[in-house]
């Protein structure tokens, strides 16, 4: 399980050291923004060189754009914070005629987040947008918590999440990642259903379902009242899910939850993820993947390491 | 341009009460290109508090290379900015966000400039840039109270300045609307920044002048990625939803549903 090799014919001797390859996707290195925290790229794109990260996980996209949820829309918390945009995206056909041709002047690899509320929804989507060139996977999100209906209940049950996968796995023209949702009794179950479903790979974890009240008037901050709860406070938590799932499915993981700085990397690989997400850290420090990037091979040093594989599962090992 | 500066701090004061004007000073000050731009500001080192806090930009200085700012130290992340020394570094992103066209008033014409609370700190820079310019600026301010309330001076020296406070402990007892009305609408332009009810109350009464609204709301990245400062816009607009941070803050009147 841990036999996702480097590149070694790509790249500069110094960067080989952190090319990772997994089912669709050739990773320059281990790095990528996640879903919801990074837009389309472009305002992003206005601070650095985009084709430096290892991949770029897009905002979600669903059949229709949808508006969102209500402001306010998020909500700081003990390190970390809640949000409850509720996918708000220009719908599968601005994403395919504006965003993704955007992106292609960048040499990176689109990981697509596919969102929506029936599988009919799902497959149309996945069948669409895993036709553009630069859509190298798609990522299922089975676990948004914060939209009504569908996303999350696609992830709360094994059966269905099984389901949906194996019907969007049966369209789609790239491999197929699930991002699990942690609000669930035993995540390992899900994880395996969508590993039978034939899912390529995992993605975890989606933010844990939380509330904030004010203190004057005992009201929920956030208009939605419960948001997804993501940043360093959430991180234990992913570490501990990831370990577990990477134990009982065969499929790679790209970790994430709470990723806000390099020692945080390493964490995740030790737990057994084969490449990591950065999220809510980019709002933190805009620049931080690049930083993280930069940091890598010093850190692998320090660590006696060669390649960054080497440290996928060593948590795993007596 | 946006970048990440680390900024040092030149100067810190409480200027009313909770309110705190700050000079920093390097490069990012030069990116400054208008009036109610703002920079989103880490005030800790660590995760804790976790989120950048959005604070308007006060007042430029190019030759200096500093720029000031004035916040109110309400909760816990201007609690620790303004625990900031003299001398200390500050991680600021900016500047961000489009801000008041001063283009839109010609010279020898007058604009009126209405602020609410900690609204008012923006209009400040507008009136120097409009005044260098040679347009006759009216200031119309409310605040609380008047132990909150402050750059009563400042304003003046660039114009005619009113003060409104709530419980009439300074200026006009009442709201900056109740000001308003005494003044006319003898003027080309009006400017206004303040709480969302101020700027609904600014835009009824000027409805049909052209202008200008500033406006607030909860952020997440500043930049425009993380939808979290989106509002819904009215039919004068092609645009179904604005960003606060990247779309405006400033916005011309009518375009934003308040």
């Amino acid at each position: 399980m841990f036999g996702w090799t480097s590149i070694s014919s790509r790249g500069g001797v110094d960067m080989n050291r952190l090319a990772v390859e997994l089912p669709g996707l050739q990773l320059k290195n281990p790095i990528m923004p996640a879903s919801g925290c990074f837009g389309f790229g472009k305002e992003y794109g206005n601070l650095y060189d985009l084709s430096m990260l290892g991949a770029i996980m897009i905002k979600a996209t669903t059949l229709d754009k949808r508006f969102g949820n209500p402001t306010p829309r998020v909500a700081e918390t003990a390190s970390g914070m809640l949000n409850a945009i509720g996918l708000q995206n220009p719908g599968l056909q601005g994403v395919m005629e504006n965003e993704l041709p955007w992106l292609e002047q960048y040499d990176v690899p689109i990981i697509a987040n596919v969102a929506g509320t029936e599988t009919a929804d799902y497959v149309e989507v996945a069948k669409t947008i895993s036709t553009a060139p630069n859509v190298k996977a798609l990522e299922l999100n089975i676990s948004c918590p914060n939209v009504k209906c569908g996303g999350i209940t696609f992830g709360t049950d094994p059966q269905q999440a099984h389901d949906l996968t194996a019907a969007v796995k049966e369209v789609s023209e790239v491999p197929v990642y699930v991002k699990l949702s942690p609000n669930v009794t035993d995540i390992k179950e899900i994880a395996k259903a969508v590993e039978a479903g034939g899912a390529d790979g995992i993605t975890m974890i989606n933010t844990l379902v939380g509330m904030r009240l004010d203190q004057k008037t005992g009201r929920p901050v956030i208009a939605n009242i419960t948001g997804g709860l993501s940043g360093p406070a959430v991180k234990p938590v992913a570490i501990k899910m990831v370990y577990e799932v990477s134990q009982v499915v065969q499929i790679p993981i790209i970790g994430m939850g709470g990723v806000s700085e390099t020692a945080d990397v390493i964490d995740f690989l030790s737990a057994g993820a084969s490449a990591v997400a950065v999220g809510t850290a980019n709002f933190v420090d805009p620049f931080i993947c690049p930083k993280i990037i930069e940091e890598l091979p010093s850190i692998l040093d320090e660590l006696g390491v060669e390649h960054i594989s080497e440290l996928v599962g060593r948590s795993h090992r007596l | 341009m946006i970048i990440q500066d680390r900024m040092r701090v030149t100067g810190q004061r409480e200027i009313a009460k909770n309110i705190f004007e700050m000079k920093l000073t390097g490069k990012l000050v030069g990116e400054i290109n208008s009036p109610g731009q703002f920079v989103h500001i880490r005030v800790s080192d660590s995760f804790e508090p976790l989120l950048r806090r959005p604070i308007s930009i006060a007042s430029i200085d190019n030759k200096a290379n500093e720029m000031t700012i004035i916040y109110r130290a309400e909760g816990r992340g201007t609690q620790l900015l303004s625990m900031k020394k003299e001398g200390d570094m500050v991680d600021v992103l900016g500047p961000l966000g489009n801000g008041f066209p001063v283009g839109e008033t010609p010279p020898g014409e007058t604009a009126i400039l209405i602020g609410g609370g900690i609204g008012v700190p923006p209009l400040y820079e507008l009136s120097k840039q409009l005044t260098a310019k040679g347009v006759n600026c009216i200031h119309v301010l409310g605040y609380q109270t008047a132990d909150v309330s402050f750059y009563e001076e400042e304003f003046t020296r660039l114009g005619e300045t009113y003060i409104a406070t709530v419980d009439g402990t300074k200026g006009r007892a009442g709201f900056v609307t109740d000001v308003m009305e005494t003044i006319g609408d003898g003027f080309t332009t009006y400017y206004s920044c303040g709480p969302m009810p101020m700027l609904n109350a600014v835009q009824t009464a000027y409805i049909g002048k052209k202008g200008f609204l500033s406006f607030e709301q909860r952020m997440g990245c500043g930049i425009g990625a993380c939808f979290a400062c989106v509002c819904e816009t009215t039919e004068k607009t092609d645009k179904e939803y604005i960003k606060v941070c990247s779309d405006g803050p400033v916005f011309p009147a009518g375009v934003v549903s308040i």
